[in-house]
């Protein structure tokens, strides 16, 4: 058994004092982990540790008989970068094991410097590595979370909605990319298909810029949605993304254009055959109606 | 980038068309390409087998199932020995046809899929590859 | 010989494309419509795509150039049913098929048939048959 298993075996208790001193004066993130949870999750990695020590090599932390501290750094990193603790935070988790380690060392082999320096050397190589891992690990997490949240941020930023039986609008918020639109436009067309609606709003107040790619991928999608036997209209069209528009070029003639979404909804309605009309109030006929207008379906004209 | 299963598929008639389109739909399922991805690859590859069959006069598909590590995709490589195509970049303009379609074939085709390659000697014979990636 | 059955409901004719075309079948298709629309003269035809699951440019272009044929011979056509994913590669691929008329679903695409049949009628002042 190694010098360094032998220490981790005996002074369990000590070192973990001291440990928990070192981290507690580092990193102290009350606001994030009380200190008996930070002790517990401390004792578990130590004791983890000193099995895996007593068993195997002590500077091959990528061995078998490494595998359960491993899991347990991992875990811990990835809870730690769920929890908002800052990289060097985390890393110094590991690190500040370091002096208690270096400490026992030195009282215990005080008499024989080699000694005392090829197991200092190892005990660094140790931590070292072990800090290593737990910061490429917290990376990792990191990557996922942002991985995730970039996903669930595509999903928010497109939904769709019924305005009205067979009418559905899409109001686009922030810049558009390839990526982005292609979600836009699967996801409108296939509630086109699961509301039965005749008519589709694309609405792009909120879109900042529209440049030639941007301007392609709505054409796409109109002229896709016109092969399924629906009818979009683009509304929200700022004076300048009207500019930009016609000084790009781009063919927007077959396309039917609103100012704004109440436009489009008016158009819209009259497509799928109803008007709205004011509502006489004197005669009190639907008098509740807030703004004294109410939808009415036009009689459609039939053939013969 | 490494292979993971591989099979050849004549092209000789148009039945075989539709035989090579349900393939690439198993394996596009197989690859858990999304509904869209898996529509652009069939479509692709009902084009390329039509070019093969129609301007090679019949040759085969190569169906492989590829990963470069991260991502896994679907490649097809269509060859023939029939007269070849004396100018590429012609041949890939929108509308530009020699047969009785309406030119969307090989440049249509090559907006569906993420690697489009060609390589095709007057005399002896074209040959197409494309890879989608999930 | 494999074929496609082709119903006839008064003036319109009703095809529901349910398999995977080869391209003979495709071929003969067309064949059996214009000749179902001059020999019943009939004034529309629906043709229901819901169940393709692709349409590549051949297919495409057969059923441009039957709405192109229908329409010479006097008959409105409308496409009913194209699913999402194929309308997006269609359009990816190039074709956006614009003199046909197409509807969500089945029902619908009888209300414009109708409606076409009618203005089309009004136009041309023809008044030979009833709908």
């Amino acid at each position: 058994m190694s010098k360094i298993a032998e220490i981790l075996q005996k002074n369990e208790s000590e070192l973990l004092a001291d440990w928990m001193k070192e981290q507690l004066t580092a990193v102290r993130r009350r606001d994030l982990m009380n200190d008996g949870e930070l002790q517990a999750q401390s004792t578990d990695l130590l004791r983890s540790i000193a099995s895996a020590a007593r068993n195997g090599n002590v500077t091959d932390v990528s061995g078998s008989d490494w595998a359960g501290v491993r899991e347990r750094l991992t875990d811990i990193s990835a809870s730690r970068a769920k929890q908002g603790f800052s990289p060097d935070e985390t890393a110094l988790f590991v690190f500040s094991l370091k002096q208690p380690l270096f400490t026992r060392l030195r009282n215990e082999l005080a008499k024989d410097p080699n000694a005392m320096f090829a197991e200092m050397w190892n005990a660094t190589v140790m931590v070292d590595r072990l800090g290593l891992m737990t910061f490429g690990a917290f990376l990792k997490a990191k990557e996922q979370l942002i991985a995730q949240q970039a996903e669930e941020m595509l999903e928010l930023s497109t939904p769709v909605v019924k305005l009205w039986q067979g009418i559905v609008a899409i109001p686009l918020i922030g810049t558009l990319d390839s990526n982005r639109t292609q979600i836009v436009m699967e996801s409108l067309l296939s509630t086109i298909v699961a509301t039965n609606s005749k008519v589709a709003i694309i609405d792009i107040t909120g879109v900042p810029a529209v440049d030639t790619l941007v301007a392609q991928h709505l054409l796409k999608t109109i002229t896709a949605a016109k092969l399924m036997g629906a009818e979009c209209i683009l509304s929200g069209i700022r004076p300048q993304i009207a500019q930009t528009i016609v000084h790009l070029g781009i063919n927007l003639n077959e396309v039917i254009t609103k100012a704004s979404l109440a436009d489009a909804l008016a158009t819209a309605l009259q497509k799928t055959g109803k008007t709205v009309v004011r509502i006489d109030k004197q005669n009190g006929k639907a008098g509740e109606n807030k703004d004294g207008a109410e939808v009415k379906q036009t009689p459609e004209r039939k053939g013969a | 980038m490494t292979t993971l299963k591989s099979e050849s598929v004549d092209i000789a008639g148009p039945t075989d068309v539709v035989i090579l389109r349900q393939k690439v739909r198993a394996w596009s399922i197989e690859l858990k390409f999304s509904l869209v991805d898996q529509t652009k690859m069939i479509t692709a590859s009902s084009e390329l087998a039509r070019n093969t069959l129609d301007h090679g006069g019949g040759g085969r598909c190569l169906m492989e199932m590829v990963s470069n590590g991260a991502r896994s995709g679907l490649r097809l490589t269509f060859e023939d020995h029939g007269p070849g195509i004396p100018d590429i970049d012609l041949a890939l303009k929108d509308g530009y046809s020699t047969g009785n379609g309406m030119g969307l074939g090989l440049s249509g085709s090559k907006r569906l899929v993420n690697e489009f390659q060609i390589a095709s000697k007057v005399g002896e014979g074209t040959r197409i590859c494309v890879v989608r990636w999930k | 010989m494999e074929r496609i059955p082709i119903l006839r409901m008064g003036n319109f004719l009703l095809v529901t494309i349910q398999v995977d075309m080869h391209d003979q079948l495709a071929m003969t298709l067309q064949d059996d419509l214009t000749n179902a629309i001059a020999n019943y003269g009939s004034r529309g035809v629906l043709i229901d795509i819901s169940s393709l699951e692709i349409v590549d440019s051949f297919i495409g272009r057969m059923l441009a150039n039957i709405s192109g044929m229908a329409r010479i011979l006097d008959a409105q056509t409308v496409l009913v049913g194209m699913q999402p994913a194929v309308a997006i590669t269609l359009v990816e691929l190039g074709m956006s098929m614009p003199g046909v008329k197409t509807a969500l679903n089945v029902e619908a695409g009888m209300d414009l048939l109708r409606e076409l049949v009618s203005a089309h009628r009004m136009e041309t002042g023809d008044d030979d048959s009833e709908v």
